[in-house]
């Protein structure tokens, strides 16, 4: 995953620019034509990616926490051996999605300083905590889920680096959703206290995840550029509408109840309609007052500090090697 | 402190099969080769992707600047004769 609608438009003043650059640039686009690291591009397309795609590296990095809390905890060794192999997988998201950033002209130690000092945002998902081993089936059938549903279009995002980072993290992602649901089936088939750890685990991430997708159509700012742009293909609210689509049967199936009173199937235009979201729970947890925020950062600042002498000591072995070979 | 000093940029570039050249896959940071070549096969080959891998530093790749995209790239497109189909050939010779 996991890319959410923190992929507004930046809205900086527009730098004056050459307008018959920006209108060809727009033809390129509109002609399908990738954008490349080199191409001329305009100041705000440059800014709003490098924002989207660094908040994407992060959320990669950040969504190692509440599962890598499982790995030493996992019922069995092969739920152990998929679990670290899935978690080592989202910190190869991470990467390929800051060497996308890079090419933008920002450095990827710049970014990680950005994460660290708390001034970028990452999903909001990530600042909800993981509290039984069933979390760790919704995690995979709901988050990796819902970044499916978020990360498909982007593979043809107008921004070739980009689109090349999502190819390699879509090919990634199905294995997640597929173990995390076959943990749910398993949970939902044991005994009682199982099956209600799973429900548990469902009734928390379910409204988190509806939030993924980002605020409703009708309040989501800027979101227009993005769509001119072609770095978006669909509206928050189409992405959230497939997503429910497509997990409701997959609830059914498990014998679970989704926790929506309002949920209805709705034959006019065969979607499932669903309930209220809070948006308020939303912008509570992104302005970081989520469950585990400072956590969360806390973990990654503890991590950064203390890693601090290994690059160290690669730099000076790198930097004695050069010498020796002089 | 040695913090401030960022580590250099490598392009990855991975044979996925042999009698394929190498493709370029992406790219990542390390100190040196040594690290680069061990970080491509975490990162790059967890699938069985490939069979060999090649790093390269950033720095050391020259590429054509695209603004001189129309320059550098104008003549093979007006030089129709490069191609076969420029040639008649008679229809009773068939495929040559
Ligand atoms: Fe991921
Ligand atoms: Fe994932």
């Amino acid at each position: 995953m996991y890319t959410q609608a923190l992929n507004a438009t930046d809205s900086q003043i527009q730098p004056v620019e050459d307008m018959s650059q920006a209108a060809a640039f727009q033809a390129r686009i509109d002609a399908e034509e990738r954008i490349e690291a080199n191409d001329w591009m305009p100041e705000t397309y440059r800014r709003t990616l490098a924002r989207q795609i660094s908040q994407h590296a992060h959320s990669e990095i950040v969504g190692m926490l509440p599962e890598g809390n499982w790995i030493t905890r996992a019922p069995s060794l092969r739920r152990k051996a998929a679990l670290l192999a899935k978690v080592q997988d989202e910190c190869g998201h991470g990467l390929y999605l800051y060497a996308a950033a890079e090419t933008l002209g920002i450095s990827r130690e710049q970014f990680f300083g950005q994460l660290l000092s708390g001034n970028a945002k990452y999903s909001s998902i990530f600042n909800y905590p993981a509290t039984t081993w069933a979390d760790i089936g919704a995690i995979g059938w709901l988050v990796d889920g819902a970044a499916i549903m978020n990360q498909i279009p982007l593979c043809r995002c107008s921004y070739g680096p980009y689109a090349r980072a999502m190819i390699r993290v879509c090919k990634e992602e199905s294995f997640h959703q597929r173990q995390g649901f076959e943990i749910m089936v398993t949970l939902s088939r044991g005994t009682g206290e199982q099956k209600a750890m799973a429900q548990d685990a469902l009734n928390r991430w379910w409204w988190p995840c509806l939030m993924m997708f980002g605020p409703p159509d009708t309040v989501s700012e800027h979101s227009d550029a993005s769509m001119a742009w072609k770095i978006k293909r669909f509206s928050n609210d189409e992405l959230r509408q497939k997503f429910v689509d497509a997990t409701v049967p997959q609830a059914q199936h498990l014998g679970l109840m989704l926790p929506d009173p309002d949920l209805r199937f709705d034959e006019a235009s065969g979607h499932w309609l669903y309930g209220e979201i809070d948006w308020n729970e939303f912008k509570q947890v992104l302005a970081g007052n989520g469950p585990c925020n400072r956590d969360r950062l806390a973990a990654r600042r503890k991590a950064h500090a203390e890693g601090a002498w290994v690059r160290d000591a690669a730099a000076a072995h790198a930097l004695k090697q050069m010498r020796a070979a002089v | 402190m040695m913090e401030n000093k960022m580590m250099p940029l490598w392009e990855v570039f991975i044979r996925s099969r042999n009698g394929l050249a190498h493709k370029h896959v992406g790219s990542l940071h390390a100190t040196d080769s040594k690290m680069a070549v061990q970080a491509a096969r975490d990162v790059y080959t967890r699938r069985g992707e490939g069979l060999s891998i090649w790093v390269v530093p950033s720095a050391a790749i020259v590429a054509s600047d695209p603004s001189d995209k129309a320059m550098m790239f104008e003549p093979a497109e007006s030089k129709v004769y490069r191609h076969p189909t420029f040639y008649e050939v008679p229809d009773e010779i068939g495929h040559m």
